[in-house]
């Protein structure tokens, strides 16, 4: 197969050539699938997937993760589900999460996009406001900066007696922030639209600069302003990527374990920062439910493609497949 | 409420006045437009900075300054005993190490396993290729939360829980189904004609792959390879649960630690050293990239 084709060979070989991509079980096609496809979905199918129909498996026992037995209880685990309060506690700040940050991010990120690509000048030529690369290098940097460091950051950002927070405000307006109920979860949301806002802020000006500046400039000549430009070209221009975005931090919302367990490892406050990963967790590990835990798991899942279809059949009702062009 | 409502009503506003202050056509109109713009902007950019910034200079102080003094003033002199006592008595050196380790060996694997499969997927027709594509999805949408307690056992039972190479084995797959995709697409705009014409040239499929394909597909194996590296440097879910000892730890793991480990209230200065020391290496590295990453982020939007 390496050697070089020479002269009077050529044909035979290229016949060859062609034969053996018909014949299907040569040497190297056998190897070539085997170790292309093969490896990777071995890999991915034993860490997994097999992982997930285990938990699945899992949710309708009574499994302690130590000893090896266990009884097969049925739907017991999810009855159990349906009337724990803790577990309506976290589920509820996760969809409180779900809800605001999306919308936050979106928002911040779309106002900060229009301005950096086309928020230079009303009138003329389409361009971004003067030093916009400076704010768009500057506004990513959370992205790069992990989100269990995020949450370091910021549980000292917020600590009452030593926090930045608390150092800049005047003396009446100081908070012990993540100490007490009313201000725990809205502080942690504050810092997962903090390190979201620079990445959906890229994402919008890319999608931007993919709009013809034609389209902006006809829309100035018959007068439109900033704001309607926004409402009217820009946002429905970019609708798909404004859908991707939501389903992305909602996804990251229902999850949030992260932020949540370094800003409040317990839970926060009267259980007012805990999500349902951190339940599953101190379920799993602490507590050794791991058959219930699971079962909060498959919950979790179901939370997640309940809320994916929810933001696409909106978007869909909405009138998301018919473009304004 | 303070929290999260700070940075929307510092925005919502001005962009409002922004707004309305378009409908002029005047340039008068214009310059309050863009100063209001920069207001904003410039905002948001200390709601950034100003943490990072107080972080860095904290690292430098001692205790008693830390907890005394103004919270963004200079340290009254630049120690790096935090550093060096965040860096050996941490062990954030054996951490930063152990990372380096695991994500470039994750990355390296998991570019190269989910470049070959999403090339299969997307340029061959066999049985099974659509289902294997929705298994794929399934593993994307999943939350990881779900298989983490089975994985706990799997790992076990394969005799590498609480090992570096175990931790790599699990960051592969889990990174597999978001590179195939993002591959798949890729490999399956890339033009048949070339491909063909290696196989009438006599090259088989590893050569055809390895030596004609592979190499087109260079700009979105690196766009890939960006998100895949933030991805698994910063990833602590996957650790924390299966990678409990000491001295396995990646940097993420140990970060968490100084906050949730006792003791460290007092430890003000070396938490923020700990802090300086993860996050420089992937800020420079940012700086330094940022029109690559940037140029990812607009192919990743374009699927």
């Amino acid at each position: 197969m390496t050697t070089p084709v020479t002269g009077a060979g050529a044909p035979a070989l290229r016949r060859g050539g062609r034969a053996r991509r018909k014949a299907r079980w040569t040497f190297d096609s056998i190897s070539f699938f085997l170790v292309f496809l093969g490896l990777p979905l071995a890999l991915f199918l034993l860490l997994v997937i097999w992982p997930f129909v285990q938990a699945v498996f899992y949710s309708f026992t009574n499994w302690g993760g130590f000893s090896q037995d266990f009884d097969i209880i049925g739907l017991a685990n999810y009855q159990r589900l349906v009337n724990d309060a803790t577990f309506k506690t976290a589920l509820g700040n996760n969809i409180k999460l779900a809800i605001v940050v999306p919308l936050v991010v979106i928002v911040i990120a779309m106002i900060f996009a229009t301005l950096v690509t086309v928020g230079g000048r009303g009138i003329g030529q389409t361009i971004g406001v003067k030093n916009s690369g400076f704010y768009r290098v500057v506004s990513f940097f959370p992205y790069v900066i992990p989100a269990v460091v995020s949450g370091v950051i910021f549980s000292k950002v917020f600590d009452p007696s030593n926090g930045l927070l608390n150092g800049l405000l005047p003396e009446g307006l100081r908070q012990n922030w993540l100490g007490q109920v009313s201000t725990a979860l809205p502080s942690s949301m504050f810092v997962i639209i903090w390190g979201a806002v620079g990445f959906y802020m890229l994402l919008f000006i890319a999608a931007i600069k993919a709009i013809p500046a034609e389209t902006f400039e006809a829309a100035r000549l018959d007068g439109a302003g900033r704001m309607r430009t926004m409402w009217s070209i820009t946002i429905p221009s970019i609708r798909e990527n404004i859908q991707t975005a939501w389903i992305y931090l909602g996804i990251a919302a229902l999850d949030a374990f992260v932020y949540m367990h370094v800003l409040n490892n317990s839970g926060g406050p009267d259980n007012s920062t805990l999500v349902m990963p951190q339940y599953l967790f101190r379920l799993a590990f602490s507590q050794n439910q791991f058959g219930y835990a699971s079962a909060v798991g498959v919950a979790m899942a179901v939370v997640t493609l309940v809320f994916a279809g929810l933001v696409f059949t909106i978007n869909r009702l909405t009138g998301g497949t018919t473009r304004s062009s | 409420m303070a929290g999260s409502n700070m940075v929307e009503d510092r925005v919502e506003p001005r962009a409002g006045r922004a707004g309305r202050g378009s409908t002029g056509p005047g340039s008068g109109g214009d310059r309050a437009v863009t100063v209001t713009s920069h207001v904003v902007l410039g905002i948001w950019s200390l709601v950034v900075v100003l943490p990072l910034l107080w972080v860095f200079l904290s690292a430098f102080k001692s205790n008693r300054e830390i907890i005394s003094g103004s919270p963004l003033a200079l340290p009254s002199s630049w120690s790096f005993d935090n550093f060096v006592l965040a860096w050996v008595d941490e062990k954030l050196g054996q951490a930063m190490l152990n990372t380096v380790i695991v994500v470039g060996c994750a990355l390296v694997l998991v570019m190269l396993l989910g470049a070959m499969c999403a090339y299969v997927l997307a340029r061959f027709e066999f049985f099974g290729r659509r289902a294997i594509y929705y298994l794929m999805l399934a593993g994307l949408t999943f939350p990881v939360f779900l298989a983490i307690v089975p994985l706990f056992f799997v790992l076990q039972t394969m005799g590498v829980l609480n090992t570096l190479h175990g931790l790599i084995l699990t960051y592969v797959a889990f990174a597999l189904p978001f590179t195939v995709f993002f591959l798949y697409a890729f490999f399956q705009g890339l033009p048949g004609e070339i491909s063909e014409a290696a196989a009438i040239d006599g090259a088989g499929k590893w050569r055809t792959f390895f030596q004609v394909m592979l190499p087109m597909a260079t700009s979105g194996m690196a766009s890939v390879a960006i998100f895949n590296f933030l991805g698994l440097w910063n990833q602590y879910l996957l650790p924390v649960a299966l990678n409990t000892k000491r001295n396995n730890w990646v940097l993420s793991q140990a970060v968490a630690s100084f906050v949730s480990g006792a003791g460290y209230q007092s430890q003000y200065g070396l938490l923020f050293a700990g802090v300086v020391i993860t996050i420089v290496p992937v800020l420079v590295g940012y700086v330094l990239f940022q029109r690559q990453l940037q140029g990812s982020v607009s192919q990743g939007t374009m699927k």
